[in-house]
């Protein structure tokens, strides 16, 4: 069964196509890698799933209904989870009360006026953080994170509703090289251990080719290449757009 | 009404149009470079009028009244560049608030320097001369002198348009105003380039000021009016744009000259004047052109300034030490009427003092967890106090349900308004509560039939055993304690979590399915129910109410005293209203120059806490915590 169901996405800001007649489907449980250089559409793409953006035309089918033009809110209470290009956590809270709040809002007591916040969900937030290695910064301020610490308290944030889908743009950037490998290594293993399905970006090739189940490209708006690691290798369309800039991966097809 | 006499009216409005713009001109050419909202901007354009007229009169004839007005503009551009170096330099790191809080206290300053000086007798200037006789148009005679005014304007336009787009200083101004981070990245020196545009903005205020020394007399209430209509330009217009800001002064000039020009208009067999409409003809421009544009006229998103303020500590459940204090502090306040039994003052101003806490920790609740900045909190205290006022004056209601209607009227109220101020942000969502809290106090002043008009309402004694100044003390007392505590619960349980949430970080907050909007709209009806009750108690407390209940002066009160206690603590406003009250009730009251004083006294809280009280102890004892 598919989860997630691109089609034929179109988006233009004045004169630019930023995304055309893109198409592609998320299978259940499935760790899709979205690629592409700078300005391919990725984020474009990414913001009208995720709401932030509405499509001038096309359909995003999750769990064959109609999400395209709903607002983020709207999205999150379907079931699909979030984490942010540059990581963004309340940073007047607590680590765990961003999971808290998160929690809270999924348990639909955002407007609840009496028990005090600090009490409601706390355990279940701190197994949350536990799960992606936060919990000793439990009460820290969130401010005070390392930019590391902030993309794994993002994870449980995004962890809190039981998403059925997690979207991750560019889950990695402004990250080492070890933390990176680390970070995914424990998206994957949290998203298999829950069948969650996942749609990400990234730039760095390694992780890319290293964990993601199936890899599609974007160049300049349109969908060019949608395969596994092995297949997006060899695709000379590919090796065309990324020639010459991060050749992160060597070309092994025979010309 | 004839068409003749609507396009003599029109041209009148252009001559309106230029004063309006040049004061406005320098208020956003100010902002667009400094991001300095400056509430002092109007007290230059009030020295302009008082400079030049001293000027014409002293020196006299032609030079004294031309030459003085240039000459005045020079005087307050220095004036300006002085402000500039000496106080705004030392808090362009401050958070934006406190930096609205020193140019307020300039206000104050500024005002009774100029009492000191000029008196309190409004002064008449010379008429301009070689411009002193009025020539016919369209059958009516229009003065030489606003004929002069009506290019003034377009030629000043023309002229600041062609120094911006020609010259290098005009060209680091577009710069700064569209990033001034680059700018300085880019090794231009920020410190002079400030200085100067301060100056500059000055002058224009100056020269706007100097301008009018020929029509109207110099006064001494024309520093806050002159900086709300300028702000109200300036908004409609678009911060930071000069053109939106003649177009901007042109349509509400015109749209006030025209109320004037219609008059009484017979429609349906009922009477409206429309000159009465003069009044709140700006804020209603202006409330209409937020809600189509939420940028103004001609402006644009603004870049967001790379947050500066410190960062707020989470919020702590109160420690035993901090319960145990706010008890016996509640027990001192409860035997009060009998520990100031000989001294009927002291309890008089504790009611001022509570009412003064409720009013500010309302506000604070939207102003803090909320960010939302409110400049209008007046509006609600007055619906609260007019809501309880009007019912025991028409319909001889008990003071019970009058106190129950204070806040549901003021909840409607917040409702309305709040609806519409949470589509905006920063300087645009205080300009909009601004307009609403005006069109409130011109409704109350005008709705004479209702509301006594300027005289107010008059008689609202609280019943026995509550005429006794210590019971309603503890009536006063009870109420506001209730209110803090409930707000401060709300703070504390996911609701107050959600608002900060969405203040945070919009985004994300949207991102775990909290409706940030109308988790602030609530916020912000909630603070206005409260506001209420502080108004109820507050027309019981005086026995009569007036216009003066919803005057901007009171909402800029309420913003002092929060930021005196500082924004970022939940104590804050309570410590800061009580000093504030306290203040206001004692030490103003034995100086004629209680203004001045107080500016004073909010440069040095300014200049030295600039975490408000609350916010340095606090500062304070971490510090110790960290040593020991």
């Amino acid at each position: 069964m598919s989860d997630l169901s691109i089609r034929a996405l179109s988006k233009a800001f004045g004169g630019v196509h930023a995304v055309r007649e893109v198409s592609f489907v998320i299978e259940r449980g499935e760790f899709l890698a979205m690629i592409g250089p700078n300005g391919a559409g990725k984020s474009t793409c990414f913001n009208m799933i995720n709401g932030q953006l509405a499509p001038d035309s096309g359909e995003i089918l999750f769990e064959n209904r109609n999400i395209a033009g709903l607002r983020p809110r709207e999205i999150w209470r379907l079931g699909i989870g979030r984490t942010f290009q540059v990581a963004a956590t309340f940073h007047s809270m607590t680590v765990v009360e961003n999971v808290q709040m998160a929690l809270i809002s999924h348990a639909g007591e955002t407007y609840h006026l009496w028990r005090p916040a600090a009490e409601l969900h706390r355990a279940h937030a701190l197994d949350l953080l536990q799960q992606v290695g936060m919990r000793d910064a439990a009460d820290k301020p969130s401010r005070v994170l390392a930019y590391g610490d902030v993309k794994r308290v993002e994870l449980a944030i995004a962890l809190a509703n039981e998403p059925r889908l997690l979207l991750m743009d560019e889950p990695t950037a402004g990250m080492a090289p070890r933390e990176r490998n680390e970070l995914i290594a424990l998206v994957k293993r949290l998203v298999v251990e829950r069948g969650i399905s996942v749609l990400f970006t990234e730039h760095s090739m390694d992780v890319v080719f290293a964990f993601a189940d199936r890899i599609i490209v974007l160049a300049r708006g349109r969908l060019i290449a949608d395969g596994t690691a092995a297949a997006i290798r060899d695709n000379p369309k590919v090796q065309e757009v990324y020639f010459g800039t991060g050749k992160t991966f060597a070309a092994k097809a025979s010309p | 009404m004839t068409l003749n006499a609507l396009l003599f009216q029109a041209l009148n409005g252009l001559s309106s149009a230029s004063s309006l713009f040049l004061v406005a001109a320098g208020l956003s050419l100010i902002f667009g470079v400094t991001r300095i909202v400056n509430i002092a901007h109007g007290s230059l354009y009030m020295l302009g009028t008082y400079i030049a007229y001293s000027l014409a009169m002293h020196i006299g004839g032609a030079l004294g009244f031309w030459g003085g007005i240039v000459a005045t503009a020079v005087v307050v551009g220095i004036l300006g560049a002085l402000i500039e170096i000496v106080l705004l330099r030392r808090i362009y790191r401050a958070p934006e608030l406190f930096q609205l809080l020193a140019t307020f206290a300039l206000v104050l300053i500024i005002n009774d320097a100029a009492l000191w000086i000029w008196g309190p007798e409004d002064l008449l200037g010379p008429r301009a001369p070689g411009l002193r006789d009025a020539i016919e148009i369209l059958g009516r005679h229009l003065p030489t002198y606003d004929l002069f005014l009506i290019f003034v304007g377009p030629v000043v336009l023309i002229a600041m348009h062609l120094a911006l787009a020609r010259t290098r200083l005009g060209r680091l101004v577009r710069a700064a105003t569209q990033d001034r981070e680059m700018v300085g990245a880019l090794g231009v020196n920020q410190a002079i380039l400030f200085t100067v545009v301060f100056a500059l903005g000055s002058a224009l205020a100056g020269l706007g000021g100097a301008l009018q020394v020929a029509r109207e007399p110099a006064n001494l209430s024309t520093d806050l009016t002159a900086i709300s209509d300028a702000f109200v330009v300036v908004v409609v217009g678009g911060m930071g744009s000069i053109g939106g800001a003649y177009l901007a002064a042109v349509i509400i000039a015109e749209v006030k000259a025209l109320c004037i020009g219609i008059g009484v208009l017979h429609i349906a067999g009922m009477a409206l004047n429309f000159s009465k409409l003069t009044l709140v003809a700006e804020f209603l421009v202006m409330a209409i052109v937020l809600i189509v544009r939420p940028y103004g006229l001609l402006g644009r998103v603004q870049a967001a300034v790379r947050s500066i303020a410190e960062p707020e500590e989470p919020i702590r459940a109160a420690t035993p030490t901090f319960k145990l204090f706010a008890t016996a502090v509640l027990v001192i306040l409860i035997f009060m009427p009998l520990l100031a039994r000989n001294s009927p003052y002291t309890l008089v101003l504790g009611i001022d003092v509570l009412i003064a806490v409720l009013f500010a920790t309302s506000l604070h609740f939207i102003m803090g967890p909320g960010g939302m900045h409110s400049f209008g909190h007046a509006a609600y205290f007055g619906l609260g106090a007019y809501g309880a006022a009007l019912l025991v004056k028409w319909l001889g209601a008990p003071m019970s349900v009058a106190l129950i209607a204070a806040p549901a009227v003021a909840l409607a109220g917040g409702l309305l308004f709040g609806w519409f101020a949470v589509r905006l942000e920063g300087v645009y969502l205080a300009m909009i509560t601004l307009a609403f809290a005006q069109i409130v106090w011109a409704l109350v002043f005008q709705w004479e039939e209702l509301t006594g008009g300027s005289n107010g309402v008059i008689g609202v004694w609280p019943p026995p055993p509550f005429d006794k100044s210590g019971f309603y003390f503890l009536l006063t007392l009870a109420l506001t304690a209730l209110g803090v505590f409930l707000l401060r619960r709300f703070l504390f349980a996911p609701f107050g979590y959600a608002m900060r949430a969405g203040r945070d970080s919009p985004l994300r907050a949207e991102a775990i399915g909290i409706h940030v909007k109308r988790v602030h709209w609530l916020g912000f009806a909630i603070a206005g129910c409260v506001c209420g009750i502080a108004g109820g108690l507050f027309a019981f407390a005086k026995g009569s109410i007036s216009p003066e209940t919803i005057h901007v002066q009171r909402s800029i009160d309420g913003l002092v005293m929060v930021l005196l206690g500082g924004i970022q603590t939940l104590t804050g406003p309570i410590v800061g209203a009580s000093l504030f009250a306290t203040l206001q009730d004692t030490v103003m009251r034995q100086t004629e120059y209680w203004r001045a004083l107080l500016g004073g006294i909010i440069l040095v809280l300014v200049l030295a806490f600039p975490g408000g009280i609350v916010g340095a102890f606090t500062r304070l004892f971490t510090k110790r915590a960290a040593v020991t």
